[in-house]
Formats: C-alpha cells, structure tokens, sequence
C-alpha cells in the first residue's frame, strides 16, 4: 500500500476525531451530544461493507481464474470486514443503551446487523472444516458471494420496508433529521474514507504475513 | 500596635480575596473550559495516534521479515 494513502487516512482520522468531538452539531432531544457517534459508529459499518465488497469481488475473480492470491485477499477482506462489523455492532449498542434505552432493542437493522455477522461467521467455520485448500477456496468463494446477497437486503432494505429506529428507514429521514446535515457530512464522509483506509492498511498487512508464513512453509 | 493590625488586617484581606483574584489570573484555561471536552479529544487522539504507530511498527517488522526472505 502507497505510504501517502496511509497518511491521507491519518491526517483524515485526527481531523474527524477532533471535529467530530468540537464541532456544532444539532440540538436534537434524547441524543444530546450522542449525535456526535455518527462520526464513529457508522463509519464502522460502511467500512465493513465496503470490505466485504471487496472480499466478494475477489471471491469472483477467484472463481474466475483460481489463482491462490485472490482466495487470500478474499478471506482476509472478509476477516478485517468482521472486524469492523464487531466494532459496529459493540459501538451501537453502547449508544442504544442510552438513547433507545436498552443495548437490543430488537430494532430491524440491529437484527439484520447481527444475522450478517453470523453469516460472515459461517463463512470462516465453513473454510474451517476444509482440510484441501482448492476446495476451501472454491467453496468459501461461492459461500462468500451468497454472504454478500444476503447482507444487502438485511442491512439496507428490510429495515426500510419496517418501521426502524435507525435514522434513514422505515420513514425515518437519513441525514436530513438534522438541521445541520450539511455540516455532519463534512465530518461523517472523511470518516468513512479514513476508516476504509485503514481497513485496507491492516488487509495489506495480514496478507504479507501470510504470504511470509506459506513461503517459511515452502522452504521447511 | 495600629500598624501590626493594618498589617495583619491587610494579609487577612488578601487570603479571603486570594480564591477571587485567582479566577481572574490569566491561566492556560483551554483544557479545563466547555465542559473540559479538550481533555477527552486529547485522549482520544492519543489513543489514535498510538495505535495508528502500532500500524506503522507492525508494518516495518512485516517489511524487515520480507527483505529477509528475499
């Protein structure tokens, strides 16, 4: 990864941890200042579905022309996409618990979140149980790709088509409940850019100690 | 003995003022004011910036163990 593209997402992430805290945000009743994790509970989850994106895109090129690479890059954007979903869903429910009034509130996208994850967990436990590593590529790459369809609609349609307490579904405005939604973009974009970043700053990372770890295995 | 008294009186004075004329001491005030919300972006920066060096280090040991490989 191009070192600029890692000080791009540094200097973005101090900007949104510093703006995100001390910038005006809207006066909203019962989220008081707690509108402010915005800046930081979303751009978890966009991080990991961008991450499993890019997991599904490699799933497909694997599928394509198996070539072992993509099955690395695939599992390991899958594996920090998790991350990032874990980190959503801990966040979220840190602020649920004081603005909705308890962590589950068996609101839709908190459900949808969950079952995504276990999804995704499948997918590893699925690669788990595979001794031949063709084949646990080749299956974890078509069992990626249905992964990926069925995070979309349980993230970002079923909680549209029911009430939801997230903004932006079930009639809830997005962006637009806040007066200031202009302002919050400033902030909130950056945010998901930075924390994109950094995700694949950590996928680069793990997929050259994993390279390092087969050829130490190769020469052994 | 009047002048011991004014003395006195004047250092009793200034110790009850002391608390008064302390507010108005020009202090480094940033980190303490709105709410002391300086000190938790300060924290959190910290945090940041610590682990993005964690990067960074686990970075440049991967890349030391590559060059020894090659």
């Amino acid at each position: 990864m191009k070192t600029w593209l890692k000080i791009v997402a540094i200097v973005l992430l101090i900007y949104v941890h510093t703006a995100g805290l001390l910038m005006d945000v809207p006066r909203l009743n019962i989220l008081n200042e707690t509108v402010r994790a915005l800046y930081f509970h979303v751009p978890m989850w966009f991080g990991m579905v961008l991450l499993y994106f890019m997991s599904v895109y490699y799933a497909i090129r694997y599928l394509r022309n198996p070539l072992s690479d993509f099955d690395t890059y695939s599992v390991t954007y899958a594996h920090v996409g998790t991350a990032f979903g874990i980190l959503g869903m801990v966040t979220g429910m840190l602020w649920a618990n004081y603005t909705w009034g308890s962590p589950w509130h068996g609101d839709p996208k908190q459900n949808g979140a969950a079952i995504a994850l276990l999804v995704y967990l499948a997918y590893f436990v699925l690669r788990g149980s595979l001794e031949n590593e063709e084949q646990r590529a080749k299956l974890g790459a078509v069992y990626n790709i249905f992964a990926f369809a069925a995070m979309i609609p349980l993230l970002f349609i079923i909680p549209r088509l029911t009430d939801s307490l997230h903004p932006g579904n079930g009639g809830n405005p997005g962006f637009n409940a806040y007066d200031l939604d202009a302002s919050m973009r400033k902030v909130f974009y950056p945010a998901v850019l930075a924390w994109f970043l950094i995700g694949l700053w950590i996928v680069n990372i793990r997929v050259r100690i994993k390279k390092l770890e087969e050829k130490s295995i190769q020469q052994s | 003995m009047k002048n011991i008294f004014k003395i006195l009186s004047t250092i009793f004075a200034a110790l009850l003022a002391g608390p008064v004329l302390a507010q108005q001491v020009e202090m480094a005030d940033t980190m303490r004011s709105e709410g002391k919300i300086y000190v938790v972006v300060g924290i959190v920066l910290i945090v940041l910036v610590g682990l993005i060096a964690y990067l960074f280090m686990l970075d440049r040991r991967v890349k030391k163990l590559e060059n020894r490989q090659k």
